[in-house]
């Protein structure tokens, strides 16, 4: 098994490659306006880095969001498009449960990550593997909190609202989207087509009669 | 020629998903998905709209014109796309599709100009393009008169619109009159039963020596007229206010198309873009052609509008004029100025 993994549904830009039992390599930019650049030469990089040939990988997976559209969109468009050229299944995974599988918590928590417009997207886990709830876009003092730990980007803007568990990574890592895709992979479980976790509708409004030039 | 490399182009610049594969200046597909019908209610094209089209359509799109053209995925030699200009998000889709496709294939990528593609693409339909020769390009998006000495490198800008494109202004007339939206077909039809000098509705920029053009003050003129009427409780007659502004409209463009031919001593004019596939100006442009001793070139309506085609054509030059690739780095660009005809 060799995944190749990347997300690009947060300001992360980050790919990786798991064969299965560990990661191979991993690259992660913070980049917020640039994943349509960035994104290829990442995954050029790990392969570069871990001697792998893009013939080798057996699957593709790319974080399906939620996140922000347009960066989101450059993600599951290259996943799609790689498992065309290269003849091999690609997938979606949500991007909190990649943060979520990072975060190694074996507790209840929260993930909430940056929706912009003052919202987060949330989800509630029983644990690293399971989510329980989500995912939603609400404004921060909508979100259930109820004293778990929250993590991801959405708790470290509005920590005074959802806690701030500092010492959990707030951006998806792909060696953590792989790792849980490989495990689901291993297992049988039934992964989700590399489409997009939008949660709004596009903003746009139906016009009214045209606007008078004369008074 | 069979040695001539094969390439997929794809254009997402706006609400098409257009995919055309080509050898050398042979067209072997030209797919396109539209998403007009979403945006049509809208009375415009919105963005994120087309921007999810875009995403839904591109493997469907891709899968469909390699089967169109009876040719697997790695037959193709090259992958050229719209890197700009046009709308952000939309463009970015067909970027991140060519990246994806270019490394997944291994092989080479050409991020194009949009305009210049519109240019190109005459090549599949009338052969290759005299050098140097005029191209007039009209759309929603544009309206610009461009010298093209080698549509390949050296494309240079001879005037623009200062405000509307022509085929922004006939989408604005097409409201004021009631006609749906996109305008352009609706007004080309509505014109048809109606007289091109029922009304002398402004000519804006005609003889001011630039060669840029205005239609900002035209669509309000027609506002104006028609609020009259309205005002006036008299009856509009829709196909003359439709024939009289589409006749304005052409007739600005052929006539600055035509003192761009003479200024530059070039006898040969394209016509590109959406609105070159309006029945007055293909006509209008014909008859002042002929008139001035210039030859008319126009694509077929389906090579004028957003395509494919147009992009494969264009990267099909590139490679045959032994352009270095673009690399896996190369942006989306929403405002490509036309004398970048690569990236």
């Amino acid at each position: 098994m060799l995944v190749l993994a990347f997300d690009t549904a947060t300001p992360a830009v980050t790919a990786a490659l798991h064969d299965g039992e560990r990661v191979l390599a991993e690259s992660t930019t913070i980049d917020a306006r640039r994943h349509g650049e960035l994104l290829a030469p990442t995954i050029e990089r790990v392969l570069a880095e871990s001697g792998a040939s893009l013939r080798d990988v057996t699957a593709v997976v790319a974080g399906s969001g939620p996140g922000p559209y347009t960066g989101l969109r450059v993600g599951l468009m290259t996943a799609q498009g790689l498992s065309t050229t290269l003849g091999v299944p690609s997938y979606g995974v949500c991007t909190l449960d990649g943060v979520a599988f990072g975060s190694g918590l074996s507790e209840p928590f929260l993930v909430a990550t940056d929706a912009r417009r003052k919202e987060v997207f949330w989800g509630r886990y029983a644990d690293m593997r399971t989510r329980v709830e989500g995912p939603f876009v609400n404004r921060p003092a909508e979100v259930p909190v109820e004293g778990l730990p929250v993590v991801g980007a959405g708790a470290a803007l509005y920590p005074e609202i959802l806690g701030n568990r500092s010492d959990v990574s707030p951006y998806p890592s792909a060696g953590a989207l792989a790792a849980l895709a490989a495990e689901r992979l291993a297992k049988g479980t039934p992964l989700d087509p590399p489409r997009p976790i939008y949660l709004r509708r596009p903003d746009a409004v139906v016009p009214g009669a045209p606007k008078r030039v004369t008074a | 020629m069979a040695d001539e490399p094969l390439v997929l182009g794809i254009e997402t610049s706006c609400d098409e998903t257009g995919i055309g594969i080509v050898r050398g200046h042979t067209l072997l597909a030209n797919t396109i998905a539209s998403s007009m019908d979403e945006h049509a209610r809208f009375g415009g094209v919105v963005p994120e709209v087309a921007s999810r089209a875009h995403l839904e359509a591109m493997t469907p799109t891709v899968e469909a014109a390699l089967a169109e053209a009876g040719l697997r995925f790695s037959d193709i030699d090259a992958i050229a796309v719209t890197a700009g200009p046009g709308l952000a998000g939309a463009l970015l889709v067909g970027v991140a599709a060519a990246k994806s496709y270019a490394l997944g294939l291994g092989v080479p990528l050409y991020g194009v100009n949009h305009l210049a593609a519109h240019v190109a693409v005459d090549q599949l339909e009338h052969g290759p393009l005299p050098r140097p020769c005029i191209a007039m390009l009209v759309s929603g998006g544009h309206s610009s008169l461009l010298l093209v000495p080698d549509v390949a490198e050296d494309v240079i800008s001879l005037g623009s619109t200062v405000d509307d494109a022509a085929g922004e202004a006939f989408d604005k007339v097409a409201r004021v009159l009631g006609l749906p939206f996109p305008g352009g077909p609706h007004i080309d039809r509505a014109a048809r039963e109606g007289s091109g000098e029922a009304i002398a509705f402004p000519r804006g920029k005609l003889d001011d020596g630039t060669l840029d053009f205005s239609f900002s003050g035209l669509k309000t003129a027609v506002a104006r007229w028609v609020e009259a009427r309205e005002a006036s409780g008299e009856a509009v007659h829709v196909p003359d206010v439709a024939a009289s502004f589409q006749e304005a409209v052409v007739d600005v463009l052929t006539r600055k198309a035509l003192q761009a031919c003479r200024k530059y001593e070039v006898h040969d004019l394209l016509i590109g873009g959406g609105v070159a596939a309006n029945s007055r100006l293909r006509a209008l442009a014909q008859e002042r052609c002929e008139a001035a001793g210039v030859r008319l070139r126009v694509p077929r309506p389906g090579l004028c509008t957003d395509n494919g085609a147009m992009v494969a054509a264009l990267g099909s030059d590139l490679v045959a004029a032994g352009i270095t690739p673009s690399t896996l780095e190369i942006p989306a660009d929403s405002s490509l100025p036309i004398t970048t005809v690569h990236v």
